[in-house]
């Protein structure tokens, strides 16, 4: 599904993953565990292809394609989505609207047939019972006025419908209270399956409690620097980063 | 020697067959008046923005000759409850006679109004003749235009249309002075639209004088989309009684030079009036937008949000002046400009301003200018959506505050679709950048 190989990439002129290297097998969820600076976040940006992110060296392929030549669109299109850490809210365009407008292209560009009006809505009922969301949000514009919390279910429920082959969540557990984190997990759960790979970005083993990965990758300074099972975050948790972190400095 | 006036203008003042007294003295003192106060200059506070050099250089032309073909269709098709349509100033079409059996609604060409006491008691008294002088201009050269009388307690339900047509080559430079009057009774109720489109170089001055009875409620709304050859300077002159209720919304997205004057004036207790404004503009458009809300009367509110969108080599201008006389105790105001600067080379100059004569006032006033917020592009992009879709969505996005609140349906799916059709067709200059 997603080889990336040796990839050094950064912001402004500063290089911030350094040698990153990482397969994501079709089927399978991943959590990317990593101190705060460690590049969690860079990874997700750079994988979605989000301006101002720059790859220096290194390669990505996805589905046997080279990610990094496809503009942020045909990324999306080819069924990449990137669950937003800080979702951003977009005053007048309406939520509904938005998501057949976003969906309509996917399906176009998968050479499938486009949603009607109709059709549309009866699949986001469905999926947005899964996440809990009031169908009043649909008609609201694009996150504004919603809490962290509805932001954050409101990436779920986009993920939902549009179906993506793989998901990168970039923190989404962070600032949840617990219910919500299980909205969210169930979300992903409900995605997660043979077809569909998962990547999970996050500082936290919390989330992976009720989002069980099959891999556990521990990101420091730009690099993968330990990968295990799901153990692995449970040591992590119990010891902190800092073993890593010396274990390391040992190592060099 | 000759005058300002005749220098331009082949007849000045124009006279109407049988118009009466009152009407012959005004347009000779408001002649009198622009052959005094002259074109106005940039060295002018008011027009500091705005040179009329390129319009007041040319001999321009009255032309009522109808053209042959019968192209131009009213945006609104049959939809309005009264149109009046009007060509290069004359009238055209006269689809009022319907509604004129109610007994309640008056809709006619103003030169057969003439005669008629709303006339009579408010023709010309708000619009300032004595100090503006391009509504001193329109004020002696005038030929026809839209009148509206609604009677006390009368509500009309749905709207009535005024459609101007311009039509002029650049050998054949055409102007058209035109004047309204809409008086809304007592407690009465109208939507009034007006419009303009055009083909070729012309020049349409207008003028329209509004006047709010006691809780008369009044939606004013002005499509200015004429040609991009055109030149359009218009004002809106609102004159507000007690408790009355007056929504204006003016939408600029046409003429290559435009200024676009809307002034009301709140004289009764507990007026309110909500001006609205958008302006929409590419190439080498101009428009000027100037606005003065005067409070006179206590207990009046007023809400101004004007919006600006500017793409290319466009100049766009926001002067607003909100001024609280010293009787206008408990006034409470409210002034924003935004503005969405499309390309770097496009150019805005706003200028909010309060001027309060006592202190027991809620007022408030401010004005922005931004760029398409890139994260907002980013996340639609993310989601599968073309990066010029999804342009277009953030632009139609900053816009939609005006047009959503538009209460008439098919008034505001004409203004969305005009909008669409405006919508820049190229690609943002940044693309991925992940390489």
């Amino acid at each position: 599904m997603l080889e990336i190989n040796n990839l050094h990439a950064g912001i402004d002129g500063k290089e911030i993953l350094k040698g990153l290297t990482l397969h994501v097998g079709t089927g399978e969820v991943h959590a990317i565990m990593g101190p705060n600076g460690s590049g969690k976040s860079t990874l997700a940006n750079v994988l979605a292809g989000r301006p101002k992110y720059v790859a220096t060296s290194g390669t990505v392929t996805y589905q046997g394609k080279d990610l990094l030549a496809l503009p942020a669109e045909e990324r999306a299109r080819e069924g990449v989505f990137l669950a937003m850490q800080y979702p951003v809210e977009i005053p007048g365009v309406n939520n509904i609207y938005f998501l057949k407008a976003a969906l309509n292209s996917v399906r176009k560009h998968q050479g499938q047939e486009e949603l009607d009006a109709m059709e549309f809505l009866q699949l986001a009922r469905e999926k947005m019972k899964l996440v809990e969301l009031d169908e009043a949000f649909m008609n609201r514009s694009v996150n504004e006025g919603f809490s962290g919390g509805e932001k954050k279910r409101n990436e779920i429920f986009q993920m939902a419908v549009l179906d993506p082959k793989l998901a990168i969540l970039d923190e989404t557990d962070s600032g949840l209270d617990i219910d919500a984190l299980r909205i969210v997990a169930e979300g992903v759960n409900a995605l997660a399956s043979e077809k569909h790979s998962v990547l999970v970005i996050t500082h936290y083993q919390r989330l992976l409690k009720y989002l069980v990965p099959d891999f556990v990758h521990v990101l420091a300074d730009g690099r993968i620097v330990k990968s295990g099972g799901k153990e692995l975050a449970e040591e992590l948790e119990q010891k902190g980063y800092e073993w890593i972190e010396e274990e390391v400095a040992a190592a060099r | 020697m000759t005058s300002v006036l005749e220098e331009r203008f082949t007849a000045a003042p124009i006279h109407i067959d049988g118009e009466p007294e009152r009407v012959r003295r005004i347009r000779e003192q408001a002649a009198e008046r622009f052959n005094i106060l002259g074109w106005p200059t940039t060295r002018s506070e008011d027009w500091k923005y705005t040179s009329l050099a390129s319009l007041a250089n040319i001999d321009w032309k009255t032309d009522e000759r109808l053209p042959d073909d019968k192209t131009f269709a009213s945006p609104f098709g049959d939809k309005p409850v009264a149109e009046l349509m009007f060509l290069n100033g004359a009238l055209y079409a006269n689809r009022a006679t319907l509604a004129n059996e109610h007994p309640g609604i008056r809709v006619m060409p103003i030169r057969e109004a003439m005669e008629s006491e709303s006339f009579t008691q408010h023709f010309a008294r708000y619009a300032d003749y004595e100090k503006h002088a391009l509504t001193a201009l329109n004020t002696a050269m005038w030929r026809d235009g839209g009148f509206i009388e609604i009677a006390p307690g009368t509500v009309v339900e749905g709207f009535i249309h005024i459609f101007y047509l311009g039509s002029g080559a650049p050998d054949h430079r055409v102007v058209s002075h035109n004047r309204n009057l809409i008086v809304a009774g007592r407690g009465s109720q109208i939507t009034v639209v007006e419009s303009f489109f055009g083909k070729g170089t012309y020049f349409t001055n207008t003028v329209t004088e509004i006047v709010a009875g006691d809780g008369a409620v009044v939606d004013h709304y002005k499509f200015e989309n004429e040609s991009l050859d055109a030149f359009h300077i218009g004002t809106v002159q609102i004159h507000q009684e007690r408790s009355s209720n007056v929504t204006s919304r003016t939408i600029a997205t046409g003429g290559g030079l435009v200024r676009n004057e809307i002034n009301a004036a709140l004289t009764g207790e507990g007026a309110s009036l909500s001006m609205e404004g958008l302006f929409v503009l590419s190439g080498k458009q101009h428009v000027d937008n100037h606005t003065v809300i005067d409070h006179v009367a206590p207990h009046c509110d007023s809400v101004e949000l004007f919006k600006g969108i500017l793409d290319e080599n466009a100049r766009g201008i926001f002067d607003g002046r909100i001024i609280v006389e010293p009787d206008a105790v408990k006034t409470n105001s409210r002034q924003t400009n935004k503005n969405l600067l499309l390309s770097e080379s496009a150019v805005i100059d706003s200028k909010p301003s309060l001027e309060i004569h006592n202190d027991d006032v809620k007022c408030n006033h401010g004005s922005t200018i931004g760029q398409l917020d890139e994260e907002a592009l980013f996340y639609l992009r993310a989601r599968g959506i073309g990066a010029e879709e999804a342009r277009n969505l953030l632009v139609y996005a900053f816009a939609s505050e005006i047009v959503e609140r538009m209460k008439v349906d098919v008034v505001r799916e004409n203004a969305g679709r005009a909008l669409f059709s405006r919508m820049p067709r190229r690609l943002p200059e940044r693309r991925s950048e992940s390489r």
